[in-house]
């Protein structure tokens, strides 16, 4: 039951154009537009001496995951509510919580391949180094994953509609889009600003990523600040979640 | 042994009481209707006993279980009122989905086919008219092979031809021996389909009967229209005793009375030899009952 609400989901996410093209390919679009400067492709001594897409490679992950986790996923749940689809469910052996479950799983592999997608075109392409540390790097994803999520299921509990989802979703991806540094790269930021950074649930996810990027784990900080955002919006959003 | 039992039922949002006190049975077999005006609370009956919501007061049993019993979920089947599915799943792939949530559901494809969707399993859910919307609404209802079906305003937006093909379909699977509650505010509707209907009114349940008995009980009197062909004095009609009161419009007289009042007439005005032309029998129908039940003043 679980794997078809999965499988009709990822079909009904890939029939909108839009989404599908912001979450899937924009991340490697970024990726090839970048590369494409050669001065980017060149040790940089501003970033520690890293090239400028070697930490864009990160940030095209943290950008996917974004997009799903707080403008896709909340307006099509918010949606469903307001469509009655929820209450539909509810009326079935299928529990509506199935249909949220389905929606995440269906967000989490278009996540992966999307990444996946980026990373290799990034390998391939302009040379970047893939993660040194994998499992590592799974568990970062895993984790970013998840407190972006629970960040949009929260809103998808709080609004009333589709459209205020989006609305919501969008104002907090610019400023958590800046933090993961999608305009400005973490490395390249004011130290405090980067402090800030590392408190917000993308400049985290991306830092996690970075980490596992260049070898090491995961840091304590970066993980416990995404599992703190799991924690509490999770809750948060299983407390104030609606179905009708 | 009734199916659906409610005791007392009584449910309130805030301040609101939605549902005051409302008490009925639903017997295996048959269609039972809820009827009401808007705001009446038909609708906050009819997600109670859905196991929706939780009733705030009174008892409900659902083949004997109460109401959220999760096992009730592939036993009961329930059409909501403005309840849509995604614009971009096609009504196959709506129907594969829902079936796969039951342990035995219907074949799809025939139910499909008995509902008029079969030409359509391609179309998207956001291109279907209104009508077959509320069609594939009513299959997915079904999909699971229930017990019971519970359908809210289940014609509401159809036109008139979809409407009463939805109706022949209704009893088509009242003879499959599923047991049906319809909720409704149409009178045209209940009369036809009903076996028995509960009129509900500021939450509380004000009549209930089958449509024929409703509007027996509450307008006895009956009215003949008939234009005679000679003049016809009064005081002969009057003898007898169900007519109450004869009228005149100009050629034609209008006969008010009870009880067997067409035998009476034609029993007179046979003994005078007196032909009646244009002879019709005005007969109070379900609306009026209804209104009068439910009047406002």
């Amino acid at each position: 039951m679980f794997t078809k609400l999965t499988v009709s989901e990822l079909k009904l996410l890939f029939r909108e154009p839009v989404p599908t093209f912001f979450s899937l390919l924009f991340p490697t679009i970024l990726v090839v537009i970048l590369g494409s400067i050669p001065s980017f492709r060149e040790a940089n001594p501003d970033i520690g001496g890293a090239r400028v897409i070697d930490l864009y490679a990160g940030i095209a992950v943290t950008l996917t995951l974004a997009m799903l986790g707080l403008q896709v996923t909340p307006s099509v749940l918010a949606l469903y509510r307001e469509k009655g689809i929820l209450r539909r469910l509810a009326t079935t052996p299928a529990r509506p919580s199935l249909l949220l479950g389905a929606q995440l799983a269906a967000a989490l592999i278009t996540a992966i391949v999307s990444s996946a997608l980026a990373l290799t075109v990034a390998r391939l392409a302009f040379d970047v180094r893939l993660p040194s540390n994998f499992a590592g790097f799974v568990l970062a994803f895993l984790l970013a994953a998840l407190g972006v999520f629970a960040i949009g299921m929260f809103i998808s509990a709080v609004v009333p509609t589709g459209k205020a989802a989006n609305t919501v979703g969008t104002l907090l991806f610019f400023p958590s889009m800046f933090f993961a540094g999608l305009w400005l790269p973490r490395e390249a930021m004011p130290a405090a600003l980067q402090r800030v950074g590392d408190f917000t649930p993308l400049g985290a996810g991306e830092r996690a990523l970075h980490e596992a990027m260049t070898g090491h784990w995961p840091s304590l900080l970066s993980a416990t600040v995404l599992v703190g955002y799991l924690v509490v919006f999770g809750f948060g959003a299983a407390r104030l979640f609606r179905w009708s | 042994m009734p199916v659906i039992e409610v005791k007392n039922l009584r449910k309130q949002y805030g301040e609101t009481v939605a549902v005051r006190d409302v008490s009925f049975a639903v017997e295996s077999g048959e269609i039972f209707g809820i009827l009401g005006p808007n705001g009446a609370g038909k609708t906050t009956t009819a997600e109670c006993v859905s196991g929706l919501r939780t009733a705030d007061g009174g008892t409900i049993t659902v083949l004997g279980r109460p109401p959220r019993d999760p096992a009730l979920r592939r036993l009961v089947g329930v059409q909501l009122q403005e309840s849509q599915l995604q614009d971009k799943i096609t009504v196959r792939e709506a129907l594969e989905l829902y079936s796969a949530f039951y342990p035995s559901p219907a074949d799809w494809r025939q139910l499909a086919a008995t509902l008029g969707l079969d030409d359509q399993l391609n179309a998207r859910y956001g291109k279907l008219s209104g009508g077959r919307k509320q069609r594939l609404s009513i299959a997915l209802a079904l999909i699971g092979g229930p017990r019971i079906a519970i359908l809210d305003e289940l014609t509401t937006g159809l036109d008139p031809q979809a409407r009463r093909d939805t109706w022949d379909l209704i009893e088509s699977i009242r003879d499959t021996g599923v047991t049906i509650v319809l909720v409704t505010h149409f009178m045209e509707e209940a009369s036809r389909l009903c076996d028995r209907v509960a009129v509900i009114d500021h939450g509380e349940v004000v009549a209930l009967d089958s449509p024929a008995g409703l509007v027996n009980a509450l307008s006895a009197e009956q009215r003949i229209r008939f234009r005679p062909s000679v003049p016809l004095d009064d005081p002969l009609l009057l003898a007898a005793p169900e007519v109450t009161a004869v009228l005149h419009h100009g050629p034609q007289v209008e006969v008010v009375g009870t009880g067997n009042l067409l035998q009476a007439v034609t029993s007179v005005l046979a003994a005078h030899q007196i032909i009646a032309n244009d002879l019709r029998i005005e007969q109070a129908n379900l609306d009026e009952a209804f209104v009068r039940l439910v009047g406002r003043d």
